[in-house]
């Protein structure tokens, strides 16, 4: 309508015709504005995971540049099971997520307390946590791979410094899982605090008041007031932990790439190979429904324990 | 000693060590790796401090003839500031759309918990039939094919986060404006995306940085001359002998984005990584 009278030079016909397109627009206004992240969202995730059955029972082979389909549907299951690295990988994953996430879990409450309870700094603090968060992944690797590096590393010149033997870190089978996990621990602590501060901060001042003058000491109101408080905030935290946790790759590809042997070799990785190094997409497939299927019962099961952690917070 | 400003428990000196012994962990290693991208290749290896400073790697790194990678920085602001773009538009249209229509739940549920599994799912799952479709339509390795994706890993955080904007919107002020005969896509125009802007614009920060960072799909889906920042970095730390100096200075340039929006997006980080579950 407004752009009609704001165009007075147009012929009446044009101006009729601009008003019935505008009118169009706005009628079916509902349709088109759910319909492009529809369609993406068809083409590149629904789509891709038709296509992600189809090839899990087939093998594909690459002749002239060309994919051969054949239809092998017990080929791929067979594979599962000869496949030695897998059992490895599971078990580093849920190694790498478990300890990870706990580590990170009680670092970054800590943190948020303490940095509640400063008078000032409390901004420049935040600011800095954002930090690791917002780098790329990659370049948080190639960051750590400088700093493990055997010859000239920092902690293997303070170790040496120290008249203490340099490390391996990254590259004996006992101490690479350990030296990954710390890397997502330094990573991951930041949003873990920048989450529970949050709610740290939104606690009522009057209940830690009333419990003061009512003579409850420090680790009292930690242990009866805050930590009850701060539930919901720790389960949110933990929830996309978690999740966040088993879908790293990008560190751990420039750190180790799952070696020495198979000792850093996650689930994630594993995929890569099998899709990319070993070209084989068909098991590839399996696999990534199977982690598909593994994501989803996660979040089945996480949603519905959430929900009775937040109904308890409410009722107690 | 316990409330005195009455927001929280004070910090004894545990509490203050801990902060600080936190804050040097974080700070300390992009110091370490600005300081070895400052130092010559000879420098690093024999640990020497103090130095002498050279800008040299960063003019290897940028400038080198057998160096891409003022290419891949093309690629990298190509890719992020085109897939945000789109994302904006794809996720607003969408984000106001299920809030605002009366969609059946299935639509509407089913769209939010669809892009919630989506979101939480390794990208490396669909790695492999991404690979296998763009190489069909004749899209591996160029650009198009990483905006695309890169708007579909990053559609839900958009759609998310609009969402409890767009909530935020008094119904009885769109509901002023259809009585005045203001049709539906103006008043989205005119009105809920002006009072949404504070959530375009985090859900815009958030897009460009992920999309600047995101390393497996760049990985698997260009080559040469399509590779993007990260994928570069990473092809650095495979070589035989790897340029750490070159590395670290790379490195340092990768994270310019992230230290400028730390500044810009800090009060939006938080809820646009929880999806809008944490204010």
């Amino acid at each position: 309508m407004r752009d009609a009278a704001a165009l007075p030079e147009m012929t009446p016909q044009r101006r009729g015709a601009r008003v019935a397109i505008g009118q169009l627009i706005d009628r079916s206004f509902r349709y088109w504005s759910l319909l492009p992240a529809a369609l993406l969202f068809a083409a590149l995730t629904l789509y891709p995971l038709l296509n992600l059955l189809r090839m899990s029972v087939s093998t594909i082979a690459f002749a002239n540049g060309a994919e051969v389909w054949t239809f092998t549907p017990l080929r791929n299951f067979e594979a599962l099971t000869t496949d030695d690295v897998l059992r490895p990988a599971v078990v580093n994953t849920i190694v790498f997520v478990v300890v990870s996430v706990v580590i990170e879990m009680v670092l970054g409450v800590a943190l948020a307390i303490a940095v509640a309870g400063l008078s000032r700094a409390k901004r420049w603090v935040r600011t800095v946590a954002i930090l690791p968060i917002l780098v790329p992944p990659v370049a948080i690797g190639s960051m750590w791979k400088l700093m493990y590096n055997y010859d000239f590393g920092i902690f293997n010149q303070a170790l040496v410094a120290l008249g203490a033997m340099p490390v391996n870190w990254l590259g004996s089978t006992s101490v690479a899982l350990a030296s990954v996990i710390a890397v997502d621990v330094w990573h991951w602590v930041p949003f873990v605090f920048l989450i529970l501060f949050a709610a740290v901060e939104g606690i009522p001042p009057d209940l830690l008041e009333a419990a003061h003058v009512d003579g409850a000491t420090r680790a009292q109101m930690l242990r009866f007031i805050v930590l009850p408080l701060l539930r919901p905030a720790i389960v949110v935290a933990f929830l996309f932990r978690a999740i966040l946790a088993f879908k790293v790759f990008d560190e751990v590809f420039l750190l180790t790439a799952g070696g020495p042997g198979t000792s850093t070799e996650l689930v994630n990785l594993h995929l890569y190979k099998v899709f990319f190094e070993q070209n084989r997409l068909g098991y590839g497939a399996l696999l990534s429904l199977a982690v598909i299927a593994a994501i989803v019962a996660f979040l089945l099961v996480s949603s519905r324990v959430a929900l009775a952690v937040r109904r308890n917070g409410h009722s107690g | 000693m316990m409330t005195g400003s009455g927001t929280t428990i004070r910090a004894g000196v545990p509490g203050r060590v801990y902060v600080a012994l936190a804050l040097f962990a974080i700070v300390g290693p992009f110091v370490w790796i600005l300081t070895a991208s400052f130092k010559h290749q000879i420098a690093i290896y024999a640990g020497q401090f103090p130095f002498t400073p050279t800008l040299s790697n960063y003019a290897d790194v940028l400038f080198g003839r057998r160096s891409d990678f003022a290419g891949n920085i093309a690629n990298s602001l190509v890719v992020a500031a085109s897939s945000t773009a789109l994302v904006l538009i794809v996720g607003a249209l969408a984000a106001y759309s299920l809030h605002r229509f009366r969609w059946p739940t299935w639509v509407s549920a089913g769209f939010l918990a669809w892009t919630l599994v989506f979101h939480m799912v390794p990208v490396l799952t669909l790695l492999g039939p991404w690979y296998v479709a763009f190489r069909e339509l004749g899209l591996y390795d160029t650009r198009a094919a990483l905006i695309v994706t890169h708007v579909t890993i990053n559609l839900p955080m958009t759609v998310w986060l609009l969402r409890t904007f767009f909530r935020e919107i008094p119904p009885e002020i769109l509901e002023a404006a259809h009585v005045d005969g203001c049709g539906p896509f103006d008043a989205f125009r005119r009105i809920a995306l002006p009072i949404a802007l504070p959530g375009l614009i985090a859900a815009g920060i958030l897009a460009f940085v992920f999309s600047w960072n995101e390393f497996p799909i760049a990985l698997t889906l260009t080559s040469r001359t399509t590779a993007t920042v990260p994928v570069a970095i990473a092809r650095f730390a495979q070589q035989y002998e790897i340029q750490h100096a070159q590395m670290a200075a790379a490195s340092v340039i990768s994270t310019i984005p992230a230290v400028i929006l730390m500044f810009l997006g800090q009060r939006f980080i938080v809820s646009g990584l929880t999806l809008g579950a944490v204010k």
